[in-house]
Order: C-alpha cells, then structure tokens, then sequence
C-alpha cells in the first residue's frame, strides 16, 4: 500500500477508537451516576475504647467497580487497541516516527495517556478514573482529527534525529503518568469536600493522594529526563544546550510546578488538598504548553505543521 | 534530643518528618539580635518558603515567553518596540525583553539558591554522622508501628533474623533482646547529592558562560575564512573572554549540498537535507575533510561549528561602456520567508562608471510566471535561475563614514533608473544572459549562482561539565525518588518474634517488606501468622481530620524521636482501626 492508502486507514481506525471511547465513555458515566444515585448507607459509628468515633469503611458492596465500569474497561481497552493501530500505522504510512507534528504529537500522545491507564490496571485497580480518561481522550482525539490533522510528510531536517525517538516519546510517557496523577488529584479534591455518592465508593482521600504522588513521581522523572534530552538535542540542533527558547521555557515552568508539588508533599501544611491543587497546576502547564505554546507561540520549536 | 534522632535524616523545621518544633521561639518579642538572624534563617531555609520561591520562579518565568526575548528573538524585540512605541519604557523598565537576566528573576533564583544552601549545609554533616551512626534503639512496643506481625522464634532466632537482614541491605544493631536494622541512606545521599548538582549547575553556567563566544559567518562555496574575531559577520563573547582563546583554524566551504522533496505531493520543495562538505586546516596539521549537518556540528578543538542557514549568492559582472570589467562579485541574496526561496539583494557599484550604480532586487532559483506577470520562485532548487534587479544612480553613501549594510540600499536620495518609476523596465536575465544598464552606463551579466552556508562557531567552555553535572543529578534524582529509606526491628517477646517497620519519608512498600520479612525469618508460618495491621487497608476511609494532619507513620515516627517509647494513648488522628474494625493498639 501507498502513503495515503495506509494514512486513510490509520484515519479510520482513529475514528472508530473515538467511537469506542466513546461508547466507553458512556458506560462509565452510567456506572458513575448508578453509584452516585445509591442509596447512601450510613457509616457505622464505632467507639474505640477511649479513642474517637471512627467511621467504619464504606458499604462493601459499592467499593469495587459495577458492571458498567467492567464493560467500560473492555471497552476502553478495545479501543486502545484499535488506536494504537491507528498511531503504527501512521508511523508506517510516514515512514518515520509518528510523532512529528501536532496531530502526530496529539494522536501518539493520547494512546500514551490511556496506555498508562489500561497498564495501571497490572498494578492496581483505577476504573473509576476510566470517564476522566476516556473523556479526556474522546475530546482531544476530536480536536486533533478535526483542527490538526496534516497529511503526512517527511520530516525536515532539524527533526531528523535518534533524539526525536527519545526525547518526544519520553516526553509523551510523562504526559501520560500525569494525565493519571490530574485524575487521582482532582478526585481527592473532590472527596475531601464531600464524601456522597460515586465518591462514597472510592479511596480515601489520603490513598488518593498517596496514588497520585506515585504516579506523578513517575511522571516527574520522565520530565527531568525530557528536559535534559531536549538540552542535549538543542546543543546539537541550534548550538546552544538552553535558550529560554518559548518551549524551552514552558517544559521548565512544568519542571519546576513539580518540584514545588513535590515539596509541597513532603511539607507540614502543605499536604492535601494544596499539593493536590499543584498537581493540577502542573498537569495544566503541561496541557498549555502541548497547545497554546504549539499553536500560538512565536519560537523555535515550529513543529506544528499547521 | 535522645541519641536515636542523630541516625534521622535531618528534615527543615517544617518537614514531614521533622520533630515538631520546640514551642515558643516564635514570636517572641524578647527574642534578641541573635535570636531574629536565627528566625529568619530558620523561615528562609524552610520548605515553606522553598516552595513559595519555586512558584515564584515558575510564575516568574513565564513573561519570557509572551514577550519576545533579546537572546533568543532579537528581531521580534525590535518589532514589538517599534510596533508599541508607547510601552518601550515598560519594557525596559521592567527589563522585559530579558527576563531571565532581570534583576527580579535573579532575586528570585539567588534566594532559592541560598535557602537551597541553608536547607543543605546542616542536613550533609548531619547525614555525614548519620551513616556512621548504629541504627537507633527499638522502641519498647512494636505495635502501632507499620505491619507490626509476628512469627515463631524466640532470641535465640535473632542472629539468623540478624543475617537476613543484612543481607536485604540492612544496617543493624542489637539491644537486648531485639533488633534495630536500618536502610537506605542512599535516599538521602542522593537527595542531598541531587540538591548539590543544582547549585553545581547554576555556579557552572554562571561563571563558566563568561568565557564562551559565538561567531556566524556567510560564507559562500569555494570560499573560506578563519577564526578571527575580525572574519565573522557578527560576534558575541563573554566578560572574560580573550581573544587568543579562539582555536587556530581555517574552514572552507567546498560545497554546500541540499536535497528537496520531489515527490510527496504535500510536500513539493521541503527541504529534506543539508550537508556542508568543508575542509579544515589547522596550524602544523594535514588539511582534512569534514561534514556539517543540521543536527550533525563540526567539532574542532573546543570550537563547534553548525550550519545555521543557507541561501544563493550570483555572481554578477558589470562592465562599463568600453567593456571592461567593474565589479565583478558573488552577492548573498537573503532568502524571505518563502519556501521556494525567493531571496533579495543589494548590488552597490560605487566606482567604475560614470555615475554610482545601486541595483536591488530578487533572486528566483526557479522562476515562473504569475498570472499577473510577475515572477516568483515555483521550487527551491536552481531550475531556472532569474535574477531580476531595479537600478538607481546617485550618491550610495558609501564614503560618508556611516556603516551601512550591505543588506540594504536606501534609495530616497537615489535616482530611478530600471524598474519602479523608471522609463525602462527591470534588467531581468536568465543565469548566463547579459543586459544593458539603461543610460548608456555598460552592461550587466549574470554569469553564475553558488550557494551559501551560514556557519556559527561557538565555543562553551560549560558544555561538557554541564552534560556530567546533569547526569549525576538525574542519577541521584532517581535514587532520591526511588529508594526507600525505612527502619525494621525484630524483638523476642511473649515467645514470639515481633516485627515492624517504619517510613522515612515517602515508602510505600513498607507494609509488604515487613510482610517479606516475617516469611524470610519465620518460613511458612508467617503466610497465615497473626497479622495485625496498623495500615490502613485499600478501602477503609482515613479521612483526615485536616488537610495537614499526618499519616500515622510519620506520627510514630517523630514519636519515636523524642522518646524511644511511643506512647500509647489512641488519642487524636493517628488512632487507626484494622480493616476487621479491631482497635490495634
Ligand atoms: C532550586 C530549587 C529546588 C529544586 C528544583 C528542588 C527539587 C527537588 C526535587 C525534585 C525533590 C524530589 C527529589 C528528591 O527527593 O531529591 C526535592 C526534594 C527535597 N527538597 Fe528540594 N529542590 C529545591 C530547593 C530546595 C530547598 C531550598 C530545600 C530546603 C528548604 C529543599 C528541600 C528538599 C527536601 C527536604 C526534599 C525531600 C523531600 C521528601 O522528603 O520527599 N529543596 N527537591
């Protein structure tokens, strides 16, 4: 098969993943709203002997996921599959690594981000982040499909380089782990104001947190390593290591946003809900620096392709 | 403080697991010169406040990328002063278009810097002791500690639990009848070693950027130049670099290749490659070959050499009325923001004929016609080369003593003579041809087209250290983040043998290496052995009773460091229920 053969097939094959993620979209929502709508069962207050009341742990029967998520999960999984076709064979129809330009970034970046999440599932059991993920990738596939989409094309010479296999895919794989951390970080906050409903069935909000600062520490090490590639490859690019080039500058805001995050973990006060609240910062940093620095952004890095 | 704190890592006062404060040097009004500097130094050098300049930092960085920056986009600076000639003064005083020089953002780095050293010194001699120091003493009840079990064996098991924790890594020590085992002081090491590469990193750049210099040159095929201050076109250096620090070399450009997409419909005319085949001669040495590539710089010495851009450069002869020859030279003509690269030039003729000669205009590697008539480049390469020039006579200033560019021909005070308002048309001639300059001035002939290289060499004398400064911090990053740093003990008691764990710091395996232990020491046994959790299980709602509140880890933890025996009162939030709703303790 030809170049625009194979790239019309990856197309398909990314509009029925969207399709797929959608259908999963849905079916977590509605295990969501079957949750939130059960009928709350009161914590038993137990008296410790002299200690203070303790609530006991939530109804068993809400803790794990219904079969809403199950079906969702699958779900989620076929259409990571189907994706994940669509992203080889758009490398294959380019002839190159597909992650060149914004909708390559886009298309790769989002298979890395439910990757994660479906190869969480190994560790530890985190369906109930599946209508954050799977919303959060119905979303961005649309966008990319419909305002970034390029045909493909060779790569120009600046990209032509070991370190763009290195430094965009590390870069993608940071994004995923803190896609995952947003999702846990946000849930905590949300449990901590309240405790009703869908929230009822899950984590504490101490094990949240716990969850989302392993998986952003994760994410973390991956940044340091994006920062120091990208450094290693702009000496070899443009003749200088670090610039304050405009991306240069927006990977060290997010560098930094995690380091405070990390602090913030470890600090009395500081725990809780307000590190919770720089993770999301953080994850946000990353989400602007991938679109509005890409799109809008006078600098070097004009890789868009747009 | 009891002698078991000396083996912690030493944390700032408001550290997780930092020992809580000792009350009252506050606020207090009474507190003394000393007392203030101490204070002060105590806040500066908080995490508190590392966290606040981190944010700080971050915020601080971003102006730098909305606003065009002299190092990085010193032709978007000039743009935006002339576009917003009312907000010139705010930009220069607030130093905007160096934001990363600016005093406000080194204010924010150096005090980071400095709480980063007030943060480190204390914590290195404390860790330096701490690695030398035996694990400290067991805490007289295991019980609240985390994964506290316990297995079949009496003391007389405790030299094999010994040997099994040494070999886990453990350091250990014996009191009485239990065991204290520690490890992972690597954690701290390499946090502290992480933290130290900073500031290593931050000094290198700092004063070892002051030696480099940057240098670019055009240079066109089958020229050459040295590296001479004086034979770059422009040239930067630090504050204390010397001249004789350039690398004695000569470079020529013997021929500058580049390939095009001709194939790929979308993409007709991308460039694809650029390779610069150069020879190098160094002072006492052969002549050798090399290659500059985008992504591929030349190395000489401590020099690079990277092949910036690239362009055309005809070769133009003008010759007077009689024939003879006035100028004969390869122009660099700049390409515009055209994939195609139409490219412009200025020709000045100031002597010669009998009237000074300007000629501006376009280059066209492969020229075509609009449908309006006028000419514009239709691909990249040389297909069918034009150059189509307007000329002007007059003064060109050229001896007025103020530099000009070769770049540019301001013909304000310039008389029209082809092209624009002038009777005759433009001289345009394929490569080869030849046109009369209107006037009866000569002739003009477009006799070749090279191309060229712009090469920037540029020394920095931080890149190597820089590189193995950063690979070091990544190392300790990684051991700071990943290794976890924990206490066990092992105690004979009531028959059995107890064992429990403690976090230092983040560790969330904890739980299941105490459980790893239990089967290594007792065997089987341990699988099904009595397991009384002070973990919170997966599901069981820890809600806090504030955001700041601490696992009760850490709460045994500092507990530990006061006394060697937690108390045990189940009062307040570290009171923790096992996942059957037993009260362990
Ligand atoms: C230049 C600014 C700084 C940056 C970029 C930075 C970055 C980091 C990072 C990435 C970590 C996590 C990895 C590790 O544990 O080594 C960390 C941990 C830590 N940093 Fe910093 N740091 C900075 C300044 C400071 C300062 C000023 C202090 C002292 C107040 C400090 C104290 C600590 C401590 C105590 C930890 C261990 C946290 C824990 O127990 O988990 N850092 N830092």
């Amino acid at each position: 098969m030809n170049t625009p053969a194979l790239d019309a097939l990856s197309l398909l094959l990314v509009y029925s993943a969207m399709a797929v993620y959608t259908v999963a979209f849905v079916a977590f929502a509605v295990d969501v709203a079957r949750r939130s709508a059960a009928r709350p069962v009161p914590a038993h207050e137990l008296v410790g002997a002299g200690g203070p009341a303790v609530s006991a742990p939530a109804e068993p029967v809400a803790i794990g996921p219904g079969r809403g998520a199950r079906i969702g999960f699958v779900l989620t999984v076929l259409a990571w599959a189907l994706h994940v076709a669509s992203v080889v064979l758009r490398g294959v129809a380019a002839g190159r690594v597909p992650w060149a330009n914004m909708y390559e970034f886009a298309l790769t970046g989002i298979a890395v981000i439910v990757g994660v999440f479906v190869l969480s599932r190994l560790w530890r059991d985190l369906t109930f982040l599946g209508v954050y993920i799977t919303g959060l990738a119905t979303a961005f596939l649309g966008v990319a499909t419909v305002n970034f989409y390029v045909e493909p094309i060779p790569l120009p010479p600046a990209l032509q380089s070991y370190w763009l296999v290195i430094h965009v895919f590390v870069a993608t794989l940071a994004t995923g782990f803190f896609a995952l951390g947003s999702g846990l970080s946000i849930l905590q906050l949300l449990k901590e104001r309240r405790a009703g409903g869908f929230l009822r069935s899950l984590p504490s909000s101490t094990q949240l947190e716990d969850l989302s600062y392993r998986v952003s520490v994760i994410g973390f090490i991956f940044w340091t390593f994006t920062l120091i590639a990208g450094a290693v490859w702009a000496e070899h690019a443009w003749g200088r290591y670090w610039g304050w080039d405009t991306k240069e500058v927006w990977t060290f805001i997010i560098w930094v946003v995690y380091a405070g995050y990390i602090h913030a973990r470890a600090t009395r006060g500081w725990r809780g809900s307000r590190s919770a609240w720089l993770q999301l910062v953080g994850f946000v940093a990353v989400l602007f620096n991938f679109t509005v620095v890409n799109l809008f952004f006078k600098g070097l890095h004009a890789y868009s392709g747009l | 403080m009891s002698r078991s704190s000396e083996s912690d890592p030493l944390r700032p006062s408001d550290h997780i697991d930092a020992a809580p404060e000792a009350a009252g040097d506050g606020g207090n009004p009474r507190l003394g010169f000393v007392g203030w500097l101490r204070f002060l130094w105590r806040q500066l050098t908080s995490m508190r406040t590392a966290i606040v300049l981190l944010l700080l930092l971050a915020i601080a960085a971003v102006p730098g990328s909305l606003v065009p920056q002299r190092s990085s986009d010193p032709n978007g600076v000039i743009q935006v002063r002339a576009d917003n000639p009312e907000l010139v003064w705010l930009y220069d005083a607030l130093s905007l278009h160096d934001v990363y020089s600016s005093p406000w953002f080194s204010a924010i780095y150096l005090l980071l810097f400095t709480s980063l050293v007030g943060c480190v010194i204390p914590r290195l001699a404390h860790h330096w002791r701490a690695m030398r120091a035996q694990p400290p003493r067991t805490p007289a009840r295991l019980t609240r500690l985390v994964g506290f079990r316990t297995v079949a064996g009496d003391a007389s098991d405790l030299d094999r639990a010994d040997g099994v924790l040494r070999k886990l890594g453990y350091r250990t020590a014996r009191y009485g009848d239990s065991i204290s085992a520690e490890r992972g002081y690597l954690r701290e090491t390499g946090n502290l070693v992480f933290h130290i590469s900073m500031l290593a990193l931050l000094l290198v750049v700092g004063i070892g950027s002051g030696f480099g210099y940057q240098g670019q040159r055009l240079v066109v095929e089958g020229r050459s130049f040295a590296n001479a201050q004086s034979s770059y076109d422009t040239f930067t250096s630090g504050r204390w670099f010397d001249e004789g620090a350039l690398e004695p070399f000569s470079l020529s450009l013997d021929d500058l290749d580049v390939v095009y997409e001709m194939e790929n419909p979308n993409a007709i005319g991308a460039p694809l490659d650029f390779t610069a085949s150069v020879t190098v001669t160094e002072p006492g040495q052969e002549a050798r070959p090399g290659q500059i590539k985008v992504n591929e710089p030349l190395r000489i010495a401590g020099a690079n050499l990277y092949l910036i851009s690239n362009g055309y450069a005809p070769r133009v002869i003008v010759r007077d009325a009689e024939g003879e020859v006035v100028f004969d030279e390869y122009t660099p003509f700049l390409a515009q923001e055209d994939p195609m690269m139409t490219s412009l030039g200025v020709l000045k003729v100031p002597d010669g004929l009998d009237e000074q000669l300007g000629l501006l205009g376009f280059f066209y590697p492969s020229a075509g016609q609009l449908e309006t008539g006028a000419l514009a480049s239709i691909y990249p390469d040389l297909l069918n080369p034009v150059l189509s020039l307007r000329g002007f006579t007059g003064d060109l200033g050229l001896d007025a003593g103020v530099p000009r560019s070769v770049y540019a021909l301001d013909t304000d005070d310039l008389t029209p003579i082809a092209g624009g308002d002038a009777e005759a048309d433009e001289l345009t001639m394929a490569l080869g041809e030849t046109a009369e300059i209107p006037g009866g001035l000569g002739t003009i002939e477009f006799a070749d087209v090279q191309r060229y290289g712009v090469i920037e060499v540029h020394e920095d004398v931080t890149q190597v250290p820089v590189l193995w400064i950063t690979i070091v911090l990544f190392v300790s990053l990684l051991a700071s983040l990943l290794i976890p740093r924990r206490r066990m003990w092992v105690k004979a008691a009531g028959g059995r043998l107890e064992l429990a764990g403690l976090a230092r710091g983040e560790d969330p395996t904890l739980e299941r290496a105490v459980a790893d232990l239990a089967r290594r020491i007792g065997g089987d046994e341990a699988e099904a052995g009595s397991e009384t959790s002070a973990h919170p299980e997966p599901g069981a709602d820890a809600s806090r009773s504030d955001a700041s509140a601490r696992p009760d880890a850490d709460a045994a933890a500092s507990a530990s460091d006061t006394t060697p025996e937690p108390r045990s009162d189940a009062t307040g939030p570290a009171a923790r229920r096992g996942p059957d709703g037993r009260i362990d303790a």
